[in-house]
Parts: C-alpha cells; sequence; structure tokens
C-alpha cells in the first residue's frame, strides 16, 4: 500500500482546527476506528503515522494560508485524556523500517513547530498526556497543565515499553527545558508520570490551571503570546492549493520535480527544475504556483513518499536543470524580502525540506552537467549529498557542444538555509576551515568551471566526456552493493560534523540509540516489552549490560 | 504479632505503630487534615451521641464493641489482620514464592496507583452521603448511615496507612491529595465516575449499598489475594467492615419491598405511591440504575492493566487460592459475547489473562443475584404476581464494549432513538427520583419509621428496634 501525504482540513478524521481571529485551535480528537493501516486502535487519542500526516498539513496550512494567526494552541477534544503518544499495538505490529520512518516524519513535525516564524505554539494539557502526548507539549513553546489533582505529565516509554520517548522527548527535557539530569532520570523511569506542582517544581510544565479556571488561563496565555507576535495584521494568505503529480511504476512527475526508478540499480534520479519565467516584481497577490513555494511543496512531497513507500530504492540521484539567472531573480526577490512574512516563511520552509533531505537515510549523489542549474539554493542540494560528480566537458554525446557544468555560489549558500546542526552545508563541508569559508564567498555570484570547482573542494570528482558514464555507473553499482545499514551509519555520521544542537541530538544520538534498542530482543524479541505489552504478560529481559 | 489494638496511642492501631516514631509524625500530622476533611466533607447533620460499632481486635471473634460516641470523636486507626504464617504468593510469576513485606521497587508505581484509586473511592461515599442524615427514615436508620460513614473512614486510613508506611514522600503527598479530591467537585473530582455522582435519597444509599459497595467488596476481596502483604492483610479486615454496609443494602432495599408489598395487599393495588409507598416498577428502575453503574466500575471487558498486576502478583482473582488452575493464565481462554452494528451478538474467545475485570466481574453478577432472589421472595410470600430482574449486562453501560451500543434490558440492540423513547421505563425518570424524594422526611422518634419503609426485624446488637440509636441532645 502507498501511503499519500496528502491532506486538507475538510476530510482531516483526527483533528478539528479552528480559527478565532489571531488565535488557532488545534483541537486532537483522535478516531480510534481512523488507523492508516489496519489491525489496531487509536485509543486514548494516541497517534499513527495518518494522525501526524494532518497534524503536518494542519501546521503548514496555518502557516502560509493564515498569515494573521499568531499562536496555535494545541488541546485535546477528548475528557481527561490529552494525548497516549504514538500507539503502542501499531509500533508493536510495524516493521523496522516503518518504525524509524514513522518517528523521522513525527520529529520532523515537531522541530518544525519550533522553527516557528511568529506562531507560537501554547500546549493546553486538558488531561492525562504520556511518551509522545508530551513530546508533544514539549514541542511547544508554553505547557499549560490542568491541575485536577489526577492528570500528569510522563515519558513511561523505558518501563513500559523498554524503549525510548523517540521523539526528543529525553533530549528537550534536558536541553529546552533544563529539567536537572537527575530529575530527568527519575521522571523517565517512572511509569505514571509526574503531575501538578511537582511537574512546575521540576520545569516539566510552565504553568497549572485548575479546570474550571482552565479555559480562561490558555486565553490568556494565548493572549500573551500573541502579542509578542511580528505576523502581519491584514496580509492575505496564500492557499495551499493539492499538488499536481502523475504516478507511474516507474517514477512520479509534478510540474518542478521528477523522479525515475531504476530498480536494477536500486536507484531513482530525481530532478529539480529552475523557474521558467522571470520572478515577480513584489510578493504581493501570489498563489502556491509561485515558483519557490511550489517547488519546495514538490520536493518535500516527494522526499516523504520516496522513504515511506520505496525503502529499498537506496541511492538518490540529485540532478537541477534549467536557467540560473531566472533562479537568481527569485533568490533576490526572497532575500531582499527576508522580513516580509511570506518570504520568511518560504525559506523556512525550504530550508526544512533541505533538512528533511539531510537527515533522509539513502546515499545521495549529485550529478552536474552542463544541462544543470547547479546555483544558490538549488546548488544546496549538492552540498547536501554524500558525494558531487560533475562533468568536465561537453554534454555526453554532443561533442560539439559548446555548453559546460557550473556551479554558482550565492548568498543562499552562506547561511540562508542552515543545516539542523546550525551551521551552512558549506560550513559543514569545511568545517574547522575558517579561511576556506572565506575564500569560497569571495568566489560567489560567477559560475565555476570544474576545475575551479574541484580546485575549490566543491566537487568530488570530474570526469570527463570519456569516462562520465562509467564513473556514475560503478558510482551507483558500488554503492548498491554495500550494506544498507553500513550506508545509513556512515552518511549519517559524515553529514553532520560541526557542532551539536538540540535537532541533531535529536536526530542523531537519540535515532542511533533508539535504531539500536528497536533490533534488540529485550524491546522486539518474542518476550521482548513491545511485544508482550497489552498480553498481560511480563517482558523478559536479557541483563547484560552491553 | 501486633494484634491487638492499641487504643491509647493517639492513633489507635494494631501495628506497633509507637516503636515507628517516623511513621508516627507521619501520620499524626495526616490527621487533623483528616479531621478538617470530616467537618467540611462529612454527615451535615449534627447529633450527640450515635451507638456505633468499634474494632477491639482483629481476630476472629468478639472484635466489636458498641457503645455512643460523638461522630467526630469516632478512633479512626490502623487495623491489620493477623499475618499467616509462611504465606506464599498464590499466582502470576512470582507463584510460590514468600509474599513481600516491602514493596518491590519494580512495583512500586503501579502499587501505589492502586492504593490510591481504592483510597480515593472511600472518602468519596461519605461525600456523596452527606446529606442523607437529613431525611433518616428511623434512628436505627441513621446509626447504619453513620455506622458506614465511619467505617468508610476508616477505610480511608487503611489505603493512607500504606501510602505513609511504604510509598515515601510520595506516598504522604497521594495521601493528602486523597483529601483535596471530593466527589463532584468540578476542578478537583474523585478519580471514578461512580463516586462523583450524588446519592440523593434513602432507596439510593440502600441500593448503593447494594450494589457500589459490592463492587467494593470484590475490589478489595481481589487485593486481599495481593502478593504485597500489608495490602492483603489490610483488605481483609477491610472486608469484614464492609459486610456491614452490605447488610445495610441487602436489608433496607429488603425492608423497601416488605413495605411495598404490605401496602400492595392493604390496598389491593400495585399503584400505591399515593398510599406512601414506593412502588414496584419504580423499585426495579433504581435496581437498574445502580447495578449497570456499579457493572462500569470493573471497567473494560479485556484490559492490560488488571493482566499486568496479575501477572505481577499484585491484584489476584476472587478466591485465588480456591481455584483449580496453573494461576498463570497465560494459556487459558475464555469465551465472551460482543455486540455487533447490525444488532447481532457474535462470541468471542478471549485470552483469560487479559478478561480478568469479566472474570471478577462474573462473581459480581452472580452475588447480585442472590439479592434479587431474596426481594422475589418476599414478594412470591405476599402473593404478589411481580418479579424483579437484573437487567442484561449490556445495558445503559459506559464502559467497555457495550457503550456505544443501545442494549435493552433484555438484551437486544435497538437503535438509539427507540432507547431512548423507552428509556423511562427502564431507568428512573426525573418525576420518578422526585417522586422518591417526596417520601423522604426524617423521622427521629425512637421506635417510629417512615411511611415507605418496614421498620428491621432485629436491632443493632441485641437492641430493640425503638432503642435510642441516636441521641440528639
Amino acid at each position: 500500500m502507498d501511503v499519500s501525504f496528502d491532506a486538507h482540513p475538510s476530510t482531516y478524521r483526527h483533528w478539528k482546527t479552528r480559527i478565532e481571529g489571531v488565535i488557532a485551535w488545534l483541537v486532537l480528537d483522535v478516531d480510534e476506528t481512523g488507523g492508516i493501516v489496519p489491525g489496531y486502535e487509536l485509543k486514548l487519542n494516541s497517534y499513527d503515522l495518518g494522525v501526524d500526516i494532518e497534524l503536518y498539513d494542519a501546521t503548514q496550512r496555518l502557516r502560509f494560508e493564515h498569515p494573521e494567526v499568531r499562536v496555535v494552541v494545541l488541546t485535546s477534544g477528548k475528557d481527561k485524556v490529552f494525548c497516549a503518544g504514538a500507539n503502542i499495538r501499531m509500533l508493536a505490529a510495524s516493521t523496522h523500517e516503518w518504525k524509524v520512518n514513522f518517528c523521522k516524519f513525527t520529529n520532523e513535525t515537531r522541530n518544525a513547530m519550533e522553527d516557528s516564524a511568529g506562531q507560537a505554539y501554547l500546549a493546553a494539557v486538558n488531561g492525562s498526556c504520556a511518551g509522545g502526548g508530551y513530546e508533544l507539549a514539549l514541542a511547544c513553546e508554553h505547557i499549560l497543565l490542568v491541575d485536577d489533582n489526577s492528570s500528569a505529565v510522563s515519558l513511561p516509554e523505558v518501563p513500559l515499553l523498554g524503549v525510548l520517548p523517540g521523539t526528543g522527548g529525553l533530549t528537550r527535557v534536558v536541553d529546552k527545558r533544563r529539567v536537572r539530569k537527575d530529575l530527568a532520570d527519575v521522571f523517565a523511569t517512572r511509569p505514571d508520570g509526574v503531575k501538578g506542582k511537582t511537574a512546575l517544581r521540576w520545569r516539566l510544565v510552565d504553568e497549572l490551571a485548575q479546570p474550571r479556571r482552565f479555559e480562561e488561563a490558555t486565553r490568556a496565555r494565548a493572549a500573551e503570546l500573541a502579542a509578542r507576535s511580528t505576523r502581519p495584521r491584514d496580509a492575505r494568505g496564500v492557499e495551499l492549493t493539492p499538488l499536481d503529480r502523475d504516478i507511474t511504476a516507474d517514477g512520479i512527475r509534478y510540474e518542478h520535480v521528477t523522479a525515475e526508478y531504476d530498480q536494477a540499480t536500486s536507484a531513482v534520479t530525481i530532478t529539480v527544475r529552475a523557474p521558467r519565467t522571470p520572478a515577480p516584481a513584489a510578493l504581493s497577490g501570489l498563489d502556491a504556483s509561485f515558483w519557490p513555494l511550489a517547488v519546495t511543496r514538490e520536493l518535500d512531497d516527494l522526499i516523504l513518499r520516496l522513504r515511506t513507500n520505496q525503502p529499498t530504492l537506496g541511492t538518490w540521484i540529485l540532478r537541477t536543470s534549467g536557467d540560473a539567472e531566472l533562479l537568481d531573480g527569485y533568490e533576490k526577490l526572497l532575500a531582499g524580502h527576508r522580513h516580509h512574512w511570506l518570504a520568511d516563511e518560504i525559506l523556512r520552509y525550504h530550508k526544512r525540506v533541505l533538512k528533511r533531505l539531510d537527515v533522509t537515510s539513502r546515499s545521495l549523489i549529485a550529478v552536474i552537467e552542463p544541462d544543470s542549474c547547479c546555483a544558490g539554493m538549488l546548488a544546496e542540494l549538492a552540498f547536501a549529498a554524500d558525494r558531487q560528480y560533475m562533468l568536465d566537458g561537453p554534454p555526453v554525446g554532443d561533442e560539439d557542444s559548446p555548453a559546460r557544468a557550473s556551479i554558482t555560489l550565492t548568498d543562499a549558500n552562506f547561511g540562508l538555509l542552515p543545516m539542523g546542526n546550525g551551521i551552512s552545508r558549506l560550513e559543514s563541508r569545511f568545517y574547522g576551515h575558517t579561511d576556506h569559508v572565506e575564500w569560497l564567498r569571495k568566489e560567489t555570484g560567477r559560475p565555476l568551471s570544474p576545475a575551479e570547482a574541484d580546485e575549490l573542494g566543491l566537487v568530488t570528482d570530474i570526469p570527463d566526456d570519456i569516462d562520465w558514464a562509467d564513473e556514475i555507473r560503478i558510482a551507483i553499482e558500488g554503492r548498491a552493493a554495500l550494506s544498507p545499514d553500513a550506508c545509513t551509519g556512515l552518511e549519517a555520521n559524515l553529514r553532520f560534523a560541526g557542532p551539536e544542537t538540540t535537532e541533531t541530538r535529536i536526530f542523531g544520538r537519540l535515532s542511533a540509540w533508539q535504531n539500536w534498542i528497536f533490533n534488540r530482543p529485550n524491546a522486539s524479541g518474542d518476550e521482548g516489552a513491545l511485544r508482550r505489552y497489552g498480553t498481560g504478560q511480563k517482558a523478559i529481559f536479557d541483563r547484560k549490560r552491553v | 504479632m501486633t494484634t491487638s489494638i492499641n487504643y491509647e496511642d493517639k492513633i489507635p492501631n494494631n501495628v506497633d505503630l509507637s516503636s515507628d516514631r517516623g511513621l508516627q509524625r507521619a501520620l499524626e500530622g495526616w490527621q487533623p487534615k483528616f479531621m478538617n476533611w470530616w467537618g467540611e466533607m462529612g454527615p451535615a447533620l449534627e447529633t450527640h451521641g450515635v451507638y456505633l460499632r468499634t474494632a477491639v481486635s482483629v481476630g476472629r471473634d468478639g472484635w466489636a464493641h458498641f457503645d455512643h460516641v460523638n461522630v467526630p470523636d469516632y478512633r479512626w486507626g490502623i487495623f491489620l489482620a493477623e499475618p499467616k504464617p509462611d504465606r506464599r504468593i498464590a499466582f502470576g510469576e512470582h507463584k510460590g514464592q514468600p509474599v513481600w513485606q516491602q514493596v518491590p521497587g519494580e512495583y512500586r508505581a503501579d502499587l501505589q496507583r492502586l492504593i490510591v484509586i481504592q483510597g480515593d473511592t472511600e472518602p468519596a461515599s461519605v461525600e456523596q452521603q452527606k446529606l442523607l442524615g437529613l431525611t433518616a427514615p428511623s434512628l436505627y436508620d441513621l446509626r447504619n448511615l453513620f455506622q458506614v460513614n465511619v467505617e468508610e473512614g476508616r477505610h480511608l486510613w487503611a489505603m493512607v496507612y500504606l501510602l505513609h508506611a511504604y510509598f515515601g514522600r510520595e506516598g504522604r503527598e497521594e495521601a493528602e491529595a486523597l483529601l483535596v479530591r471530593n466527589s463532584g467537585s468540578p476542578d478537583s473530582p474523585r478519580i471514578l465516575g461512580a463516586f462523583n455522582e450524588e446519592t440523593a435519597d434513602w432507596l439510593a444509599f440502600y441500593m448503593f449499598t447494594y450494589f457500589t459497595d459490592r463492587d467494593g467488596k470484590y475490589q478489595l476481596g481481589t487485593l486481599k489475594e495481593s502478593a504485597f502483604d500489608p495490602l492483603s492483610r489490610t483488605c481483609e479486615f477491610m472486608l469484614k467492615e464492609e459486610a456491614h454496609h452490605m447488610f445495610v443494602g441487602t436489608t433496607g432495599v429488603d425492608r423497601v419491598v416488605a413495605r411495598s408489598a404490605q401496602l400492595i395487599r392493604e390496598h389491593d393495588t400495585l399503584d400505591i405511591a399515593k398510599h406512601g409507598g414506593i412502588p414496584l416498577d419504580i423499585i426495579q428502575k433504581y435496581i437498574n440504575f445502580h447495578y449497570t453503574v456499579s457493572l462500569d466500575l470493573f471497567g473494560s471487558e479485556t484490559s492490560t492493566n488488571a493482566a499486568n498486576y496479575f501477572t505481577a502478583g499484585l491484584k489476584g482473582r476472587w478466591m485465588e487460592e480456591r481455584r483449580k488452575d496453573d494461576h498463570q493464565l497465560t494459556e487459558h481462554g475464555i469465551p465472551l459475547q460482543r455486540p455487533n452494528a447490525d444488532g447481532t451478538w457474535t462470541n468471542d474467545e478471549l485470552s483469560a489473562l487479559l478478561a480478568l475485570n469479566l472474570d471478577l466481574r462474573g462473581e459480581y453478577i452472580t452475588d447480585c443475584q442472590s439479592g434479587i432472589k431474596r426481594w422475589n421472595k418476599i414478594l412470591a410470600e405476599a402473593e404478589i404476581g411481580f418479579t424483579f430482574a437484573l437487567p442484561h449486562v449490556g445495558f445503559n453501560r459506559q464502559v467497555g464494549m457495550h457503550s456505544g451500543f443501545h442494549i435493552t434490558p433484555d438484551g437486544s440492540i435497538v437503535d438509539a432513538g427507540s432507547w431512548r423513547e423507552a428509556a423511562g421505563k427502564w431507568l428512573p425518570t426525573s418525576e420518578d427520583l422526585a417522586f422518591v424524594r417526596s417520601l423522604m422526611h426524617p423521622v427521629y422518634e425512637p421506635g417510629k419509621i417512615a411511611s415507605w419503609v418496614a421498620p428491621p426485624t432485629n436491632g443493632i446488637n441485641g437492641k430493640p428496634f425503638d432503642y435510642e440509636y441516636v441521641y440528639f441532645h
């Protein structure tokens, strides 16, 4: 079954959205029978990928369709339950790659909630809040907990399931909320969690309100958060219309992006096209067809679909095509209006999609040819890749053509679209060599030849037109021969040079540990905690510490 | 062994409290908070001495002492049943091992949760019955109400003792929270739904003590099997007190039925409302309501928690030790009838381990039948052609697999509209409740009784019915 990431508020099964002036309400009211795959019931407002796809859609629409919204209140539509987190029976029944993919997507959505351009998230926790439910609250700026002497926040994964809170819970508790590590240890080993005043004292929540005052307190806090926002009062939003795509057995085609599968080499060639028309003069009156927004949405959708639906296509060959000058016009428009809400949202969105690429467990190989448009923001695709091959010579099969491949660096390559580690892809590439980055900065704004790109360290190799086909074929076939697990580990280690941030810790350390634990018999063996959960039988652990 | 109850201490006990200064100080710190709670949430009616029973020892005989006591001066305390030498865990994965005298770290959170939930129900019923003294049908009944109330208070003490003695500072915080939550409070309600409903009239009180306290009996019965020995011994003694509450319920309904039967015979009509009696169909509606609300207290038919508690040895089955099976249940299955949207029933097989709530509910239902039999016998002896019945287990349920279906008392699955239309025939209507409430006039004169209920056949502790059970001066 292919998973679609399309959603629209009119078809949500699990969320109710309501906009009241500057405040948007996202109310989680999960339909128990609405799991994305059969075999489990989503009890107690627990979620699966389908619930999160709707959440992601809702957050995107709030950003683009509702510039007037300054605060998003996340709360539950159920009595006494905020959210019980990821559905355990779903996790227990899922394949390893499904679990990992699901965690990745939920993490990306939580991170995106924190990357808010003037739309602050407020968690109005109106009932018990466990595991991923608390992690959802942790991704918000402010956590208001109902003080009814029974509602608690908890991270019960370790004691109940033998796994970790997989959506940044441990990291955010100490990194973001600055909870003391000993208290965090106590908290994360108690299946029943912590409620009321203790939760407040330990900094697990920011505020308490009694049930009768709860809505009033929520509104007061929302109003205060709204007052801090810089969102425009009278802007018109951009409606996120359905994506136009054509799916066949051999690939997916969007307007600006195409993907072609090659099952024989376990590879997919992804081509991203530069704009075909000049940029408009201003940011007013635009719709979803505006190239930077359209191309970002298509790339986002493609990455999600390939990750979920094509797990064996292990190598992604990244190509670009089109006119660098037209592209530059769009970049200048966005960069020149960085404080305009729409430009800001599009740049943030593009940044997040590139981050999705950074954390994708596929081998990424950039191919730069004469018809490529490896410039500015599209060059980031190449710098996100594990390797870059640039053709030094005429186009293959057209010896007489004067066309040559080039790379053009722009301001977009120096901090406009940072990675999860907080620095640009070029800074990560030349980590510890600030003089080199300074040198590159001086080379911005002109097309660099293959020889120059090679000298500047921007590419892995520059085969000529005689060797090109073989070199690329060998690179792809070589990749296909390696252990996919080892490649995942190798790439994840190499991609994130430099500083650690909350985000890299979540995606690096946490995912690595969770991946390991998900494979351990203590969690997923026949007598493991995930398998035994819900049977009434206790897990049997191998007591050796490794 | 510490079996005789020490009434010299500030807190009566048979756990040698004076040798544990820390625990004693903790409980003495909680005591005034309990008294404040009793003052605010306890009985609204002021009296000067009620003929109450107080435990003097926990042994088989002579454990009760009767005297007039000013209710707030009742000596609440900590009484555990006698320990059984070499008691062994009877079920679950620790079966055969010695029982625990301390809380194992692994089960600390689960045990604490079980004790808090049980503890939360005890003061709740006192709060629910706060106003009943104002409309007592006789001094005898008033005395029984207060006996039930003080013993519920004592059961709270029992749970609080466990929290204080075995769960550290958190236990003390939970013990305090038991007084902060109040029945029906909008900000801080009791944990279980049934304990936030009000007990508005005496027929409801008899029904509550028959049906809802009987749920308590079965819950305590499962905790009595616990591998955590102090919990087991506490519950064993609580069960002795609980028996009286059910006696109040059983004989209370007996007496209402007997009085109604008498009025039916006297006036030769089932319509005895105008003669100051409660018509049999209203009694049946009360049975339907209180029985079904109490069934909800058993939780869902399948329960992972109950299964986990069983495997861990925290909570057993009713009469666990008398059952003839492997006491592990990992391989067993039991049948279950499940309702379908098309109005039919499906027979399913469930893992016995996951169906422990169902097992306990089955025991409870069998027990409830005995009350129905009693009450029907009264009608039969009066030669009245009417019989009471327990409704189908799926009727009027808010918890478990029947919730969301509309099931009639005879077990037919119907649509929401038909059910709502007929609901007034099955459950007390607001007119029924108003009528019963209209009969609730206090009778505080020794030997006198309200029109709608028969006097008891025996008084308390050999005293006659016209004994002055409650002093007002």
